[in-house]
């Protein structure tokens, strides 16, 4: 009998812990970087008017998206750990899917984002479909 | 305030997230597996790690799809550009297929199916549905659009 995602000699809480630390870091620097690119503005416009320049400025100025790096910096090391000890079949699918649906509801609440239907939906569909690929 | 219509730019910039991500993971993964097993009690292994092939490359993709994600987010929402990075696994297995002549079980193809759908549902809709206005001084983006506005009434 094959199981479809092992992880090796490492224990199920463990991994758990692992992948839910990823899920943690990674969901709070994208709501953070996506907050702040927000605040910035559209950067093409930017880079139209201000040249390449100007939009990097932009962006190093804005102290949300440090903050944002620095939990996104968290994440892949979290990231590389984990790559460590578990199999990328089941590392990659599972904190990929689980960050999309976890940031829908940040999106929602922290971003104000209107998260339809539609939106949810698609989360939905797109969890599915990861978990499915990595089958 | 809701835009639905992208450019052209704008979707090559949303492949380029696509792609650049899962072939970053896929060198990082590569890269973790040759190097011996690292220990809590030893993180500082985790960089000298970072100056490994495998590794510099992976990295080197995801710098890539970090720059392109930072454009998308700036006229995009959160939750319109995310599903865009997780069809990168689509154009991954089809590639496997296409390419290297990989077999795709009935379940994957599933999860194909399943992914672009999802990607189709959002991609139909409005791709930024709330922009609050940001206040002077809270990024240095503002002082940019503030030149912009400048230079529109000279």
């Amino acid at each position: 009998m094959t199981v479809p995602f092992s992880t090796g000699s490492t224990g199920p809480w463990s991994a758990a812990g692992m992948i839910a630390a990823i899920v943690l870091a990674s969901t709070t620097g994208e709501v953070l970087t996506a907050a702040a690119m927000k605040s910035i503005g559209d950067l093409d416009e930017i880079r139209a008017h201000s040249g390449m320049k100007g939009a990097i400025r932009a962006v190093v100025t804005c102290p949300l998206f440090f903050a944002g790096v620095g939990f996104l910096a968290l994440a892949f090391f979290a990231l590389l750990f984990a790559l460590n000890h578990l199999n990328l079949s089941l590392v990659a699918p599972a904190s990929a899917s689980l960050t999309l649906v976890t940031n829908a509801v940040a999106g929602k609440f922290f971003l104000h984002e209107n998260v339809d239907g539609r939106r949810w939906t698609a989360a939905v569909l797109v969890c599915v479909g990861v978990y499915l690929l990595a089958h | 305030m809701a835009h639905s219509k992208l450019t052209a730019r704008q979707y090559s910039i949303l492949g380029l997230v696509a792609l650049c991500a899962p072939l970053g993971d896929t060198c990082l993964s590569r890269g973790m597996t040759q190097v011996p097993a690292i220990s809590l009690s030893h993180p500082a292994s985790l960089i000298t790690a970072v100056f490994t092939p495998w590794i510099a490359a992976g990295i080197a993709l995801l710098i890539g799809f970090f720059a392109s994600y930072l454009t998308a987010l700036s006229w995009a929402d959160l939750t319109f550009v995310l599903p865009a990075t997780a069809f990168g696994n689509v154009i991954v297995a089809l590639l496997s297929k296409f390419w290297l002549h990989e077999p795709i079980s009935l379940e994957r193809w599933a999860g194909i199916v399943l992914i672009t759908v999802g990607v189709g549902f959002v991609a139909h809709g409005p791709s930024l549905t709330e922009r609050p206005a940001a206040s002077p001084e809270s990024a240095g983006g503002s002082e940019a659009l503030h030149e912009m506005e400048e230079e529109r009434v000279r």
